[in-house]
């Protein structure tokens, strides 16, 4: 433990201003993840333990094009969330389909499989150490300074694009005929399929847009994080975290998880730079104790 | 008629496990044969939550880690060889069954199992952070000392030779065994099977089933420690990825293959499990390609698990095979009016 670190911090504004940053750019990739895991979950029902794996493949895309395409990070944005997206429909197609009705030991044993065979796969195209992502040419120029503190400016790409596709995100699903479909599917799926609406393909739109969301995670935490076969395995939990601590269905509710994850990543690794992922597994714990729907989420019946 | 022939089966099983190093003097085939009973404990001790009492267990990794490393630590720094360490750590597992059992089962479904699973990343991040017992993210590296069991005044066994580990696994894993089918069998075990298939109805004949499912988690996660402990001594140390969440998968994949309609069908997955491993580790780097591929095989094309079928397909109860295939995909009242 190590509150005075913690203390200190909050003592000076420029610490204080770092540390919120990379809080920032944890939760908006979190929330990007996150966001699609839980459409899935609320809608086909679904936890799908091979998002993380989409994340990696969103990472290891936007390599691929980096080193081997010329370079050019625009096509890595179009590239990357719409391959992992076109993986996604395949997916939900060809394997989930099958399963929406079956109990949920199977459910977690397909979506666990696929991760396996994605993860696999990836060391099989990509091999086993990591690879850097090179950042766009674009963002290779001296930090923003704020108050005394030093930001990449690859921060705020992170930040715009977080805040752009919640925006979307909550546009689309509230105020598009679209959003309306996914979410009369996922309160009543029969009824939806009675007006003459094709469910199946909402469902396999849906997790396909899954697939784009968690593709531009790791496309965003591609040139941060370098890409390694096992960076999924570490965000599918946090995910998960995120998704129920928001509440299922609710994307502000993801959004409001997610920073609150990355807070406490981000000063907890000053304070108690050991327990930090102990008090977010005690959060959710918690949350999931008292509030099992999460903080924004409606409750079951 | 059908308990005399279930008799036979157990004690021809036995049998089988004490010849079987006379027929295959090989440590190749003992050491595999050790994997087999570990994973297969591990995998009936889970059953007992999925199969039995229809609890999705994604946490089922804490108890294996915190048995592996009670095993180690306690051997490497105290005295109170392995009887009693065996005895701490089922303890220790108890304990974390009644604290996990408690919150969990307040929840159902998608919850329940991703609760237990927060809860095992506890005990994971416990053993990784906790450097100065656990060693940290190397393990309890260095091998763990096998002190002589004394089992009466002047005659004492050493398990140190991979043929008396043997016969100690065997002893272990089937008195454990033996324990979980009384347990199944008996009135305790019969309400168990009366939450998975109606939960409502039970709790209106007046059963209180968080209770039951608070004390299926303890005898599960006892027997999970236990087979988490062997495992320590196996490999003479403990690991992290031991208690790491995909651990607990392992289980879960034997039993998906093994059946989880029968008692021993976890059996049957752990040996298929380890011959894939085996197999796979020495023909390819890219193991769990290829296991996840047949999970996702087995998964998607609704096949019921090895035991399930032999039993239910080709045995005497045929009609319930179309039953339990309706149920993976999800049926449950057609298949009921189908099969019964």
């Amino acid at each position: 433990m190590n509150i005075h670190g913690l203390l200190d911090c909050f003592g000076s504004s420029s610490c204080v201003i770092t540390q919120s940053a990379s809080a920032v750019v944890i939760a908006m990739i979190l929330f990007l993840v996150a966001s699609g895991l839980s459409l899935i979950f609320g809608v086909l029902g679904i936890s799908n333990f091979a998002h993380g794996s989409f994340y990696m493949l969103g990472a290891y895309i936007t390599y691929t094009v980096m080193t081997r395409l010329g370079g050019h990070y625009w096509l890595a944005l179009i590239l990357a969330p719409l391959g992992v997206g076109l993986l996604g429909l395949v997916v939900e197609r060809f394997l989930i389909r099958r399963i929406y009705a079956s109990p949920h030991i199977y459910q977690f044993l397909l979506t666990f499989g696929l991760l396996l065979v994605l993860d696999d796969g990836t060391r099989f195209i990509w091999g086993f150490d990591y690879k850097s992502v090179q950042m766009a040419r674009i963002f290779q120029r001296p930090p923003l300074f704020f108050l005394g503190s030093a930001i990449p400016a690859y921060y705020g790409f992170i930040i715009l694009m977080g805040a752009f596709v919640f925006l979307l995100l909550w546009f689309v699903l509230s105020k598009t005929k679209f959003g309306k479909l996914v979410s009369a599917s996922a309160s009543d799926s029969n009824m939806v399929e009675c007006l003459g609406i094709d469910v199946r393909s909402v469902y396999t739109l849906v997790f396909a847009l899954g697939g784009v969301l968690a593709g531009l995670g790791g496309l965003l935490a591609g040139p941060m994080r370098s890409a390694t076969p096992g960076m999924g395995f570490s965000i599918i939990i946090e995910s998960f975290i995120v998704m129920v601590i928001g509440g299922v269905g609710s994307i502000g509710g993801v959004l409001t998880a997610a920073f609150m994850v990355g807070v406490m990543r981000s000063f907890g690794i000053l304070g108690f730079p050991d327990f930090e992922l102990f008090f977010i597994f005690f959060l959710v714990i918690v949350v999931l104790i008292i509030r099992p729907w999460g903080l924004f989420g409606q409750p079951l019946e | 008629m059908k308990r005399i022939g279930s008799y036979w089966l157990w004690i021809l099983a036995v049998c089988f496990l004490v010849l079987f190093p006379l027929c295959f003097h090989s440590l190749f085939y003992i050491n595999n044969m050790i994997d087999i009973l570990i994973g297969a404990l591990f995998g009936v001790s889970l059953n007992l939550l999925i199969g039995y009492t229809g609890l999705l267990s994604l946490g089922q990794n804490a108890f294996f880690g915190l048995g592996s490393y009670t095993m180690g630590v306690l051997l490497r720094q105290t005295s109170l060889g392995i009887p009693l360490t065996l005895l701490s750590l089922m303890f220790l597992g108890a304990v974390y069954a009644v604290f996990m059992g408690y919150f969990c089962t307040r929840l159902t479904r998608f919850y329940f199992a991703f609760l237990t699973l927060a809860f095992s990343q506890i005990v994971y991040i416990i053993i990784i952070k906790w450097t100065s017992l656990t060693g940290g993210q190397q393990g309890l590296i260095g091998g763990i000392p096998v002190p002589l069991i004394h089992l009466l005044p002047g005659l004492s066994v050493d398990i140190g030779p991979r043929l008396h580990f043997y016969y100690f696994t065997v002893v272990l894993v089937v008195g454990s065994f033996i324990l979980c089918k009384a347990v199944v069998n008996s009135p305790f075990g019969w309400v168990l099977r009366s939450i998975r298939e109606n939960a409502t109805r039970a709790q209106f004949v007046g059963i209180n089933i968080r209770r039951y499912q608070i004390g299926i988690f303890v005898i599960s996660g006892i027997f999970t420690a236990v087979a988490g402990g062997l495992t320590a001594l196996n490999i003479s140390g403990a690991y992290p990825d031991h208690a790491e969440w995909i651990k607990g998968a392992d289980p879960i994949f034997m039993i998906l293959i093994g059946g989880m309609k029968n008692f021993f069908g976890p059996v049957v997955g752990a040996a298929v499990m380890v011959f894939l491993n085996t197999f796979l580790t020495s023909h390819t780097r890219y193991a769990s390609f290829f296991l996840g591929a047949v999970m996702i095989f087995i998964v998607s094309s609704a096949r019921m698990g090895l035991l399930d079928y032999l039993f239910y397909q080709k045995g005497v109860f045929k009609g319930a095979s179309a039953k339990i295939r309706a149920m993976m995909r999800g049926r449950e009242k057609k298949a009921l009016e189908v099969g019964e």
